[in-house]
């Protein structure tokens, strides 16, 4: 197979990418989950159904025009690691690195587009967007969808909509979701009431990779629950709605400490910029909590030399898989701590320290 | 006991929830709880949360004895018990009548909204307009408004016409 890591863009490409109110809103993904009308869902079919399923889908997906220019290949050619960065790169879910025989992923050059076969559905499509583009995100998908359903015959119900395997997906189909970076929030104290009121309207709130997991560096992963009885656009417009309040939200969170408790925020930003410019042994953990710092630190202009990028750029290579994917030999995880740290100190030797006044 | 959603390690939370006049229980362990939010009892809803989960016993008890299986796939309600994901498209048919309160509890309504695939959206809008005639009759004959009733039973005669539907007028 092609080489997945010469296929995928840089790090650093990836951290040059902007859009609009990125300084809070990393970035923007619509994902759909549509399925064959004849075949079982993923988890119920046996392999020999799955690959039939594979070879039906992956061929019209690569021919779709958004795909013009695409990496498609079937999960049992993927090394554990490459499956690894491409869940750190956010191109496929925890669940679908998991998968081999029978599942496959199309990923477009752009890396706008990642299409993953038979992962809990048949399809699970996505379009990325850097920013806040929740709504560019869903028109190009939509674009996407609708060609491709003239390829492959969906199961569809007039009553309930695109059928899935987990009733929870039904409907619509539709995940829309943003991440977003929201240090102020907790410093301040206020996520947890902000996260309750975001619950309260049936949006999820979720750590940075996803169901179930922590949000390491501040980061959160805002998205629609109910798909069924709503259409797409409304679902898209909430999405929109409230990730604007939060944006407020945040950005007020860091007006106000800033004039109120600018001891505590310079407090933690000097000591992050501390310990990652000078730490020899740091855990990925720690760095992107820390990591979260400097990037506020970035946008409140205490590093006027910086670039976010640069601190973008470390969000991504820091994490375990892309740091061994460095490496030629296998790493422990106390070995990669050490590196982690060599590698973010060699990154931060030209980032003075935060100015303070 | 095993926690009920990572099904690993040993429950410790227990939650018991009474909707209406059905009681629902959970056993968790201490991290799926936290996971799931659950320090505060009162600050969510079961059915909302446990998606899944709750839904088996759902299923469970509107086809209690009867072991049914989807003709298609041989998926049975044991198995959505064990995953909380059903089996083919067909499952839906299959097991129609425990999923209706199901969904009712996970989504905003029990009818798509939205998208439909080209090729079916004409015939989709068609049986719309077909459902919204028939109620508008109803209650025209319960209001005894009985010309409004023959025009619209007019209407629905030639909706339902074998020949071009497409060609009635508005």
């Amino acid at each position: 197979m092609k080489d997945l890591l010469s296929f995928l863009i840089t790090p650093a490409e990836a951290a040059q990418q902007h859009g609009p109110h990125d300084r809070i809103v990393m970035s923007s993904r619509v994902r759909l989950a549509r399925n064959l009308r004849a075949a079982s869902f993923p988890g119920w079919a046996k392999k020999p159904e799955r690959v039939r399923i594979l070879e039906t889908v992956q061929p019209a997906v690569s021919s779709l025009p958004e795909m013009a220019d695409s990496f498609a290949e079937a999960m049992d050619n993927f090394t554990a690691l490459d499956k690894q960065i491409l869940v750190e790169r956010h191109l496929i879910s925890r669940e679908h690195a998991a998968k081999n025989v029978g599942s496959g992923l199309v990923l477009n050059r752009a890396e706008t587009f990642s299409v993953m076969i038979n992962e809990e559905d048949h399809l699970r499509m996505q379009a990325l967007r850097p920013g806040f583009q929740i709504r560019e995100a869903w028109t190009a998908l939509d674009r996407m969808d609708s060609a491709l359903e003239k390829k492959l015959e969906y199961a569809f119900d007039n009553e309930l909509g695109y059928l899935t395997a987990c009733p929870t997906n039904l409907g619509t189909g539709i995940r829309v979701s943003a991440m977003l970076h929201l240090p102020g929030l907790v410093l301040s104290e206020q996520i947890n009431p902000i996260i309750q009121s975001v619950n309260k309207l049936g949006l999820a709130v979720r750590g940075l990779y996803g169901e179930g997991t922590e949000a390491l560096g501040n980061v959160f992963q805002v998205s629609n629950q109910m798909t069924l009885g709503e259409s797409e656009t409304v679902i898209v417009e909430r999405l929109e709605k409230v990730v604007s309040q939060i944006i407020e939200h945040e950005e007020n969170a860091r007006a106000k400490l800033l004039e109120q408790k600018p001891k505590v925020v310079f407090n933690h930003i000097g000591r992050a910029y501390g310990v990652l410019a000078n730490a020899h042994s740091i855990s990925s953990k720690e760095t992107m909590n820390l990591l979260s710092l400097l990037r506020l630190g970035v946008d409140l202009n205490l590093f006027p030399n910086t670039n976010r990028a640069l601190v973008d750029e470390l969000f991504l290579t820091t994490q375990p898989a892309h740091l061994q994917k460095q490496q030629s030999d296998k790493l422990s995880a106390e070995e990669r701590d050490l590196i982690r740290a060599d590698m973010v100190r060699e990154q931060l030797k030209n980032v003075a320290r935060p100015v303070t006044k | 006991m095993q926690c009920c959603v990572c099904k690993e390690k040993p429950a410790t939370v227990h939650l018991t929830q009474i909707v209406g006049e059905k009681m629902q229980k959970l056993d968790l362990c201490e991290d799926c709880a936290k996971v799931k939010g659950i320090n505060d009892p009162t600050s969510f809803a079961m059915a909302d949360l446990m998606l899944g989960l709750g839904a088996s016993q759902e299923l469970d008890s509107s086809a209690a004895g009867s072991e049914v299986k989807c003709p298609r796939c041989g998926f049975s309600q044991a198995d959505f018990k064990k995953s909380g994901r059903l089996g083919c498209p067909e499952c839906y048919q299959t097991f129609a009548e425990g999923l209706a309160g199901l969904l009712k509890t996970m989504h905003k309504g029990t009818r798509h909204i939205g998208k439909a695939p080209e090729a079916l959206r004409q015939s989709r809008d068609h049986l719309d307009r077909l459902k919204t005639l028939q109620k508008k009759l109803a209650k025209a004959i319960d209001t005894e408004a009985f010309e409004t009733a023959a025009q619209l039973r007019d209407e629905i005669k030639a909706l339902t016409a074998p020949v071009s539907p497409a060609k009635v007028a508005p």
